[in-house]
């Protein structure tokens, strides 16, 4: 994680864009292949430190589910998918780039460009 | 269709398409499949046999065309056709339109997409892609499309693939180095599968598809075309590509109407019909005698021409009567009157088309030649021929169709090419000038025609005098004068001997108890049909 000193990152998780709401995360993968992993470690290690006991994570191995894809439009893996608070949010990719995950999650506001 | 709204009590005898497709392929001997590349049967009139049995089985096939040139109809048509009448269910993944949307689209084919889903020879899975709604952070791949793909096709035990379209996920995600490997991958897995894909394409600038899937898919492209012309649109469809497989690889004009989707297959027509020595009554007893065989050669296309009032639907409507009356299938394809307008007027000359058409021996097609260009002409025809199997086809008139000498000539020397392919006997009737009869314009028409039979109009000593005669008579002994004609409530009585042209013979039965030999068969005709 690269992510550093600036504004939201530097406060205790607490502070984030939407303090006191509860974020149901449901991560998407696809068998225990290295973007999955990734993908569950990534996520993690971002809501260990900016959603302290604000967050639960679901993971749904669609090897054993695939029945599950369909409901929440699942076309890549891995998806991170926000069901709360509203309104539902994707997220595809490993997760690498926790800014983009944030700015996803509307954790953190899109950066002006 | 409104124009449909002629159409006789006839439907019932459809044979329905599918019937149509099996019967046309078994006769039509291009289609049995010289190729032992194995295929699947789309169940679309037309198709089957240009491509000589159907999309490649267990390989992706790439459908591409602009934007309503029907991709999605040709695509669910092949799988619900496959679905119901081949025993191959399929999986619909729509990336574009919802279940519900695609469904309701379809449902003005006849096609009842919620009882083939509830029956489970059908799988429709929606996937939604929505560029807004994702956010890329790493990397990815389409595992999910996968999976979803698998669980369909596993679910029904699916044998066929619709991906609608595929292009949509350009848009939706973006990165596309990960995207094409993706598709790769895909079009791999569906080989391994060996489900038989089709999947759609918009059609792009200079290629076939926007984003390059041709490059995907090898095996078998096929692209669908609309073409306006003098507000007339015209749609077409052309095999671009089948790997390992010969195809016919013109541009085949095609409809979709409430029959669902056909392709006119003309151009597989050729000049290699069985000919049959049998001979059909024009139903005027003295034509009969001055064509020198008492009829046309079954299979024969003949042409009326003359000016107006010459009574050329006159001699097409008796020429229909006759072949009902010999228990014969007639199909009219009336393109200036209504069939209810020609029934009425040869009751005047004393012929009732309608107990004909209440038997189902005859069936009248109407519509404004203005409605379609000459090709959905032809491929409506073509469809309407196929179901009815007639043995005897009057086209009412010729002169309808306005365009360009050539593209005449083009549409009758198919016409007249799909008919011989059945061994149909066809009647076309033509309006001509006086002056264009002289001056050779349907010269180009007579080279296809095999009975050239002209109908003049003279006045003489103030009165209008009807002659006729015959141009050319392919292998027969014909009669070479002009006769005299007249239309009364028997019908038609042409007058036996060379019509002088001086004065209008007194009276008729004074000329036909002279006792020639060409009166006989006229007089006996006349007291049945009393």
């Amino acid at each position: 994680m690269n992510q550093s000193l600036d504004n939201d990152g530097a406060k205790p998780a607490g502070t984030a864009a939407h303090p006191r709401t509860h974020y149901n995360l449901r991560l998407y993968v696809a068998g225990q292949t290295a973007k999955s992993m990734a993908a569950i470690a990534n996520l993690k290690a971002l809501c260990e430190q900016h959603l302290v006991d604000q967050y639960s994570i679901e993971v749904i191995d669609l090897r054993e589910n695939p029945q599950l894809a369909a409901g929440d439009q699942i076309l890549a893996v891995p998806t991170l998918v926000r069901h709360l608070p509203p309104p539902l949010k994707r997220i595809i990719g490993d997760l690498s780039d926790s800014e983009k995950v944030l700015v996803g999650l509307d954790i953190r506001e899109r950066a002006p460009s | 269709m409104t124009e449909r709204g002629y159409a006789m009590p006839m439907r019932s005898q459809d044979t329905g398409r599918g019937a149509a497709v099996r019967s046309f392929l078994s006769k039509s001997p291009p289609a049995a499949g010289r190729s032992r590349l194995p295929k699947v049967l789309t169940g679309i009139e037309g198709f089957d046999l240009i491509t000589m049995g159907g999309l490649p089985a267990g390989r992706p096939t790439l459908v591409c065309g602009g934007p309503g040139c029907g991709k999605t109809l040709f695509a669910m048509t092949c799988l619900v056709n496959g679905a119901s009448q081949y025993g191959e269910p399929g999986v619909f993944m729509t990336f574009e339109e919802n279940a519900e949307e695609v469904a309701a689209n379809v449902a003005s084919l006849g096609f009842d997409i919620a009882g083939l889903v509830a029956a489970k020879k059908l799988a429709v899975d929606y996937v939604r892609v929505e560029r807004s709604e994702i956010e890329e952070s790493g990397d990815y791949d389409l595992e999910g499309l996968f999976v979803r793909l698998d669980y369909a096709i596993k679910s029904i035990g699916a044998k066929r693939v619709v991906l609608d379209t595929l292009e949509a996920l350009f848009s939706g995600l973006g990165n596309t180095a990960i995207l094409r490997a993706e598709l790769r991958r895909l079009f791999a897995w569906l080989k391994v599968r060996g489900v038989t894909a089709i999947i759609t394409g918009e059609r792009g600038d200079g290629a076939l598809t926007r984003h390059g899937l041709e490059e995907y898919v090898s095996d078998c492209v096929i692209l669908l075309d609309v073409v306006a012309h003098e507000q007339v649109v015209t749609r077409r469809l052309r095999v671009v590509k089948y790997r390992g497989s010969a195809h016919g690889t013109n541009e085949y004009p095609f409809l979709i109407d409430d029959q669902g989707i056909s392709v006119l297959p003309i151009t597989s027509a050729g000049l290699g019909h069985e000919i049959d020595e049998g001979i059909v009554s024009s139903g005027v007893p003295g034509l009969d005698a001055m064509l020198g065989h008492n009829g046309f050669y079954r299979g024969s296309s003949v042409l009326f021409s003359g000016g107006a009032g010459t009574g050329k639907t006159t001699f097409a409507g008796i020429f229909a009567d006759a072949a009902a009356r010999r228990g014969e299938r007639c199909l009219y394809f009336a393109f200036e009157e209504s069939p209810q307008q020609i029934v009425r007027n040869l009751r005047s000359t004393g012929i009732d088309l309608q107990p004909h058409i209440d038997a189902g021996l005859l069936r009248f097609e109407a519509s404004r030649p203005s409605t379609y260009g000459y090709e959905m002409h032809l491929a409506r025809m073509n469809r309407d021929i196929d179901a009815f199997d007639p043995e005897v086809v009057v086209v009412d008139p010729l002169s309808a169709f306005r365009g360009t000498p050539t593209e005449i000539h083009n549409t009758l020397m198919r016409m007249v090419d799909l008919l011989k392919a059945r061994g149909v006997t066809a009647l076309f009737t033509r309006l001509i000038s006086t002056q264009e009869l002289h001056s050779g314009t349907d010269q180009g028409i007579s080279s296809l025609i095999d009975i050239w039979i002209v109908l003049t109009d003279l006045e003489i000593a103030g009165e209008r005098t009807r002659g006729v005669h015959l141009v050319k008579a392919r292998g027969m002994n014909h009669s070479s004068q002009v006769r005299q004609y007249q239309l009364w409530d028997g019908g038609i009585r042409v007058i036996a001997g060379a019509f002088s042209g001086h004065r209008k013979p007194s009276a008729a039965p004074v000329l036909i108890a002279s006792g020639k030999p060409a009166a006989k068969p006229k007089k006996s005709a006349k007291k049945s049909r009393r």
